[in-house]
């Protein structure tokens, strides 16, 4: 704490070292990889050297209409997140309100969290047939686990403080949900609610590969299949990255979300 | 809060079948008898919904099937493999980062950003470097679970009490002996939840891989079982991977929950 409130604490150089350092690697990695590529040590028919790779980003941005299928996935990863909050915190709601039920399906909950619900996706292909429901169904079922069990979580650890203050003001018990339980749970639903959203990308972008249906898998897939190398290599990265951006903006919005402890 | 919860134990005597019980049969008949409903109602596809019959039967056949039992022991051969080479290296890398701090700051939200990334993309490499056989399915399955097993294993290294490395040092303990004596039994727990995370990455992961290019393997089976429309088995193959993929993951839970018990 005493650390942040001293204002104008001077970063040091020591501070921007292991920055440095990491970022330093990863360029020499690519470096020696290039360089093995160019010696003839490494199969450039296998590996193809990271110029190529950053080379052919442009092409496949250009050519591939790659804002068409991001903006795909991404409605498919928003529709499946709008499904995962409306159900999965009713649900949560729910399983709170009658303990009976909790009792009996939390751990059923917990035991679909880890089972491979994504290996459904032949069944969902039966049920649903070969279009974007299929891919939002699968993000929205196979994410559906850790978004129930944070809402019961979120309302169970409500401070009794604020329980009792409720109670003393003679709330009905929809105003004590809505007035006290809700608010305060919040920070905890929207960590499950943001690792709903994780799920539910990494298993849309998994089943458009696989079904070769879509937007932004669909591409990786169909560069590999013309054995488009350097473009391969290139969509791959460009996925991570969007990836990784997306869990950036969602880290941001939880930690707005969430009040100062 | 969970400690004033388990004050309230009322000592009466339990009645011969709980309310939570008689719940859980009610809520399985009521989906089941949906299921025979939609069935015959004739509303999908036919055999969309097999009628839980011919599921059974088909269970029955699976389970009674040589060639199934062969197609299992290759994934979990595959897995198996994916876990031990991908948890050792993630347990080396998590300790390495756990123990050094410049290290950690360096690295570490790499593989914090990378680690919840699909790694299903990644398999037309995979099958450039490793070719179409199990080595690829290895490759995605170890891919998939050095990233929880590593951030799991990092961060556990660093909540280690500090008194337990002031004894180890004061020992004079060597970089070995404090791995072996110190650091794994102190960290046992975010070690055994890092497998258990790895573990279901490393099922979905090889198995994914599976379903998309292989001639064997139960993944191979389901996408098998797609493609020539035999509903029934399909479900059946899915109810049994669930249930030993639900076991495995208690397995580990269990087997980590006991070895404290025995300790404390």
């Amino acid at each position: 704490m005493s650390a942040t409130t001293t204002p104008a604490r001077r970063a040091s150089p020591g501070d921007y070292l292991p920055p440095v350092v990491g970022i330093g690697s990863l360029v020499v990695f690519f470096l020696l990889v290039e360089l093995l590529i160019q010696l003839g040590a490494v199969n450039r028919f296998i590996v193809p050297p990271p110029s190529e790779v950053l080379g052919s980003f442009g092409r496949v941005i250009v050519e591939e209409d790659i804002l068409q299928r991001f903006l795909l996935t991404l409605t498919e990863c928003l529709t499946a997140g709008v499904m995962l909050t409306v159900f999965g915190v009713s649900g949560g709601v729910l399983m709170h309100r009658f303990k009976l039920l909790q009792q009996a399906c939390e751990t059923w909950v917990a035991a679909m969290a880890s089972a491979p619900i994504v290996l459904m996706y032949p069944l969902f292909l039966v049920i649903f047939g070969r279009n974007a429901w299929t891919i939002i169904m699968m993000g929205f079922v196979a994410a559906l686990p850790p978004v129930i069990l944070k809402t019961i979580e979120g309302i169970a650890g409500t401070r009794k403080v604020l329980v009792n203050v409720g109670r003393s003001f003679n709330l009905t018990p929809t105003q004590q949900f809505w007035k006290i339980l809700f608010p305060a749970a919040l920070p905890t639903i929207f960590v499950g609610v943001r690792l709903g959203l994780i799920f539910a990308l990494i298993n849309i972008v998994g089943v458009e590969f696989l079904i070769n249906f879509g937007g932004l898998g669909q591409l990786i897939n169909e560069l590999a299949e013309r054995y488009d190398l350097a473009g391969t290599y290139a969509a791959i990265c460009f996925v991570i990255l969007v990836s990784i951006l997306f869990f950036m903006v969602l880290e941001k919005a939880e930690r707005w979300l969430r009040p100062v402890d | 809060m969970a400690e004033t919860g388990r004050l309230t134990r009322t000592p009466v005597a339990a009645p011969l079948v709980s309310p939570v019980t008689l719940l859980r049969i009610a809520i399985i008949l009521a989906l089941l008898a949906a299921w025979e409903f939609l069935a015959h109602s004739g509303w999908l596809y036919r055999d969309v919904v097999p009628s839980l019959m011919s599921i059974g039967h088909a269970l029955a056949e699976l389970l009674m099937s040589a060639d199934y039992y062969f197609h299992l022991s290759v994934t979990a051969a595959e897995i198996g493999m994916a876990l031990s080479i991908g948890g050792a290296l993630g347990l080396t890398v998590g300790i390495l980062l756990g123990a050094n701090r410049f290290l950690s700051k360096a690295f570490e939200s790499y593989l914090y950003y990378l680690g919840p990334t699909p790694k299903i993309i990644f398999f037309p490499i995979m099958i450039m470097w490793f070719g179409v056989g199990p080595e690829s399915k290895i490759a995605l399955g170890t891919l998939s679970c050095f990233f929880p097993v590593a951030l799991n294993v990092a961060a556990g290294m660093r909540q280690i009490d500090k008194v337990l490395i002031r004894v180890g040092e004061s020992f004079r303990a060597n970089s070995w002996q404090m791995v072996v004596k110190i650091y794994l039994p102190a960290m046992r727990h975010p070690i055994i939840n890092g497998i258990r995370l790895g573990l279901g990455v490393a099922l979905i992961g090889t198995l994914l891989a599976e379903t998309k290019l292989s001639n064997k393997g139960i993944g191979f089976l389901i996408i098998q079982a797609y493609s020539i429309f035999d509903m029934p088995r399909m479900y059946a193959m899915l109810i049994v991977l669930f249930v030993l993929a639900i076991g495995a993951n208690a397995l580990v839970g269990r087997f980590g929950g006991l070895h404290d018990i025995k300790r404390l």
